[in-house]
């Protein structure tokens, strides 16, 4: 692996004792010898297990329900229906999740969950489900973003209205903004070369292996506890309290090992109907999802429709570049085109016209995957920007830093970019062996590019040093992939204490502050920002107690490499201090929290070698190389891993997954088999190369990582096919039949 | 309902217990006997996270019935250890940072301990067909095939 030995910056400030290392995370023994306790692993004295019944329909009005048969049935304990729930308005921010997990007057997508059960066995709860019975008005049915948008359309979801719009009937619009700067008209006139092409792309599920799980125990006080698989314990508690029309003080919420997220776990499908039917039953209820729930009902990335067209003059400079995105929601309004034409952040465009339009179907409610809606965004502009080079003749890492955003130059909305290490990453492929070795014969290269904005938001964290001068390090953000490691590393380049001294732990909705969702790629940078400033603080505690132990002026003592100095005097380490600290004033502790400004924008570049076996229209990967700004890496094995499992992720939407609907909007490859993911013989090594431009608003210079990763691969793929076949794919995936349906229509044409 | 009366050996130990004829393996291993390292992930074997070896061949604990674990001799990731020793592939996976969220990771070690009891110097491609039928979606699989390598390494130096 050509991972860079610390190949900090010349502006890098700093080095580090223990940030960079790569300890083994304190994590890990239990996940290896099968202790580590994901929510599927928890069970409860009394326990019952709970079942959905789900509408077969794509839309329909609910008629009736009649859960008198199921009620009746052996170890049957508890039925609820969208009539057990609280009613929300339509513009309540949790309506569309409070009614996505529990249907009110209409199945929105095939798949929505109608009535649930709990019962003492799992397989009575599934027994009582089957004998509930519903009564359906099948309406018509939007499918797709064409269906959406036609002209006379039915309305898939009465509830909506389009954001952005100010607009107050029902509309199959999600969302509509539109934004840009300069003249974009001007620009094409300024332009030699046009280029217009438009992209498809379908549904695709993040694929986490573990499936949603949860168990609730309701209390005859009406107080819940929750043990739940999440990416935000806090947000499971607020979206679980705006549900039940709870206030929070009555939910506190435990967080299980997550066994994966990428973005699908930041919303909630299961809690609020535990909690129901363990308050009806006055017993624990857990309830584990089928892979096929996760896959019909939870999660999909958004399908798209973009149309791209850009310009450039014949020595590579980008005039002016003018898109419209479709992003469909699924059953419920959202964001995603908009975070997609965000996203369009990369190069200096003086001319620029965006237009991001959401729309609704009836599909499962999308979620957030991974730098949502930005891969796709990729796909149409990291094409078009390869046929440019092509065109020009020109090296496509060349075109790129030609064009490249630096500090100061406008992002998609017009905010100027802060510190970016774009060019620097864009130079690590540039100068990278694999870039710089021949392309195997009868193979195609690719290279494309990502950005990713990442954000800060709210954070809070307490250190404690024990008597024995070990300390814990509290949370509470989850760990989907080794933060717990990150945490401890910043705290003990902080305190000076060996890492294997410190215990990182994630703490439940009542024994750390509120802490935002792990999501934006914020764990390690504003959490971590938060363990640093409670470090800080800490540590002026500590050389306060220092004084009063020695008897002398606080401003006296210094703190070096874990110990307080005054001059004169041997140092006072920190088991020194903890053991003194009864008579010194009392338990060592200190709590930071903050609302995160600064988070460091990233950006990836990678390159690929492909072969195109032209027989079955197969894409073999012969070598890949993908290249990311982290600002800083703290543990580098993760960052790597980061960098690693979101290109393969990127790969697999490229490639082959898809989400196939059958007419009546009813998901018909719902399993490991038919949605087909990467495995470990459909790839080589992913060499993964950690360039390091500091972000001046962290502490360590930290980026988030998490994203980025996600974003270049599918472009980089369709570039490499593209070198190797000749054919442009523009609508994914580009998996053997549709690759193979391509090249025999070029050769035929 | 019916149960069957179920002897087998679990990790060296002689266990028993009654199961119902339509309990999953894998829900006797994690109901019966607590040996929740091995998960359900999809349930109809095409993830690889329930791996468990059988009279030490690989199986998805999620396909077979429990009374057909009768007579046989199962090892889960629970007892691929040796006392306060873990194996080479655990301790390889730790060093190598070969997880991330860690619910997939019983499933891999089982089944690369079953391809280096049988294979002790195995090429990168023999260990990638090895583990097909695992998914990960976090490491896109890289460190993972590096720890198994790592941990050959160290199986083949190891003195007998």
């Amino acid at each position: 692996m050509t991972v860079t030995e610390n190949p900090r910056t010349t502006e890098h400030p700093r080095t580090y004792k223990y940030v960079g290392t790569r300890p083994v995370r304190h994590d890990g023994l239990d996940k290896v010898t099968g202790k580590a306790r994901f929510a599927a692993d928890l069970d409860m004295t009394g326990q019952l297990r709970g079942a959905f019944v789900r509408s077969p329909h794509a839309h329909a009005r609910i008629v009736s329900i009649d859960t008198s048969r199921a009620e009746a049935m052996p170890g049957v304990k508890a039925v609820v229906t969208g009539d057990d729930f609280a009613e929300l308005d339509p513009t309540h921010p949790e309506f569309d999740t409070a009614v996505n997990l529990m249907a009110r007057t209409e199945s929105l997508y095939s798949g929505h969950v109608v009535a649930a059960v709990a019962a003492v066995t799992a397989s009575q709860a599934a027994a009582a489900a089957a004998a509930v019975e519903v009564e359906y008005e099948p309406l018509p049915a939007v499918l797709t973003i064409d269906e959406a948008i036609a002209e006379g359309a039915p309305i898939a979801n009465p509830t909506n209205r389009t954001l952005f719009s100010g607009d107050t009937e029902p509309s199959n619009l999600a969302s509509v903004n539109e934004f840009g700067r300069g003249d974009v008209e001007a620009g094409f006139e300024a332009a030699d070369i046009v280029i217009e092409r438009e992209f498809r792309t379908v549904a695709v599920h993040q694929g986490y292996i573990e499936p949603h799980a949860c168990v609730a125990d309701c209390g005859q006080d009406g107080k819940a506890t929750i043990w739940a698989s999440s990416q935000g314990h806090f947000a499971v508690r607020a979206k679980t309290a705006a549900a039940l029309g709870w206030s929070t003080d009555r939910i506190k919420v435990i967080p299980a090992e997550i066994g994966g997220g990428f973005g699908g776990k930041t919303t909630i499908y299961l809690e609020p109907v535990a909690v129901l039917l363990s308050q009806k039953a006055a017993r624990p209820v857990k309830i584990v999802m089928s892979r096929e729930e996760v896959l019909r009902a939870t999660g999909p990335a958004p399908a798209t429709k973009i149309t791209a067209k850009i310009g450039a003059t014949n020595d590579g400079e980008i005039t002016t570049l003018q898109s419209t995105m479709h992003f469909d929601n699924g059953s419920t309004k959202g964001f995603s085109a908009l975070t997609g034409a965000m996203s369009v952040a990369s190069y200096k465009l003086p001319n620029l016209q965006l237009k991001a339009i959401g729309t609704v179907t009836n599909t499962a409610r999308s979620a957030a995957y991974r730098a949502p809606s930005a891969p796709q965004a990729a796909f149409a502009v990291e094409t078009l920007i390869d046929e440019l080079a092509q065109r020009l003749d020109m090296d496509p890492i060349d075109i790129r830093l030609q064009n490249a955003v630096v500090e100061g130059d406008a992002t998609a909305m017009g905010a100027p970019h802060p510190k970016i290490g774009f060019v620097e990453t864009l130079e690590a492929i540039k100068n990278s062996e694999h870039y710089n070795s021949p392309v195997p014969q009868g193979a195609g290269r690719g290279v494309a590019t990502g950005f990713w904005f990442n954000i800060g938001e709210q954070s809070s964290a307490t250190v404690n040093l024990n008597e024995d001068g070990t300390a814990t390090v509290i949370t509470g953000s989850p760990d989907i992939g080794g933060s717990r490691a990150s945490m401890a590393l910043m705290a003990a380049e902080e305190l000076g204490l060996a890492v294997d001294r410190i215990t990182p732990v994630v703490a439940d909705t009542e024994s750390v502050g509120f802490t935002d969702i792990t999501e934006g790629s914020r764990a390690t940078f504003a959490t971590g920002m938060a363990v640093v400033n409670a470090c800080r603080e800490l540590i002026e505690e500590l050389k306060q107690r220092a004084a009063t132990i020695k008897g002398v002026d606080v401003a006296e003592v210094d703190w070096v490499d874990g110990a307080a100095v005054i001059e004169g005097q041997d140092p006072l380490t920190i088991p020194e201090i903890t053991a003194k600290a009864k008579n010194s004033g009392g338990p060592l502790t200190a709590t930071a929290s903050l609302n995160a400004a600064g988070a460091g924008p990233s950006f990836a570049v990678h390159v690929a070698d492909v072969a195109v076996d032209e027989e079955t229209g197969q894409t073999t990967i012969l070598r890949y190389t993908a290249a990311q700004d982290a600002g800083t890496a703290i543990h580098p094995s993760y960052v790597e891993g980061q960098i690693q499992g979101g290109s393969v992720q990127g790969i697999g939407w490229a490639l082959n997954e898809e989400y196939i609907y059958d007419p009546d909007g009813v998901m018909e490859n719902a399993s490991f088999l038919d949605y087909r993911m990467p495995v470990a013989s459909d790839l080589p090594m992913i060499d993964a190369i950690i360039v390091e431009v500091p972000n001046p608003s962290h502490p360590y210079g930290v980026r988030g990582v998490g994203e980025t990763g996600i974003v270049p691969p599918i472009p980089t793929l369709a570039n490499a096919i593209a070198a190797a076949t000749g054919v442009r794919m523009t609508s994914l995936p580009m998996s053997p039949p549709r690759l193979l349906a391509a090249i025999s229509e070029n050769a035929g044409g | 309902m019916p149960r069957t009366h179920v002897n087998c050996t679990v990790n060296g130990d002689e266990v028993d217990f009654l199961s119902a004829d339509d309990t999953s393996l894998l829900n006797a291993l994690r109901d019966e006997l607590g040996l929740i390292g091995a998960k359900e992930g999809c349930g109809t074997g095409d993830c690889g996270t329930c791996t468990i070896l059988v009279d030490g061949r690989v199986n998805c604990a999620c396909l077979m019935f429990a009374p057909e674990a009768e007579g046989t001799t199962i090892t889960t990731v629970e007892g691929i250890a040796q006392g306060d020793r873990l194996h080479p592939l655990q301790q390889a996976f730790l060093e190598g940072a070969a997880l991330q969220c860690g619910v997939c990771t019983p499933g891999f070690l089982v089944a690369a301990k079953a391809l280096l009891d049988k294979n002790s110097d195995p090429t990168e491609t023999e260990i990638r067909y090895a583990l097909a039928g695992n998914l990960c979606r976090c490491t896109g699989y890289d460190k993972i095939i590096r720890a198994v390598q790592e941990a050959a390494v160290e199986v083949n130096g190891a003195p007998k």
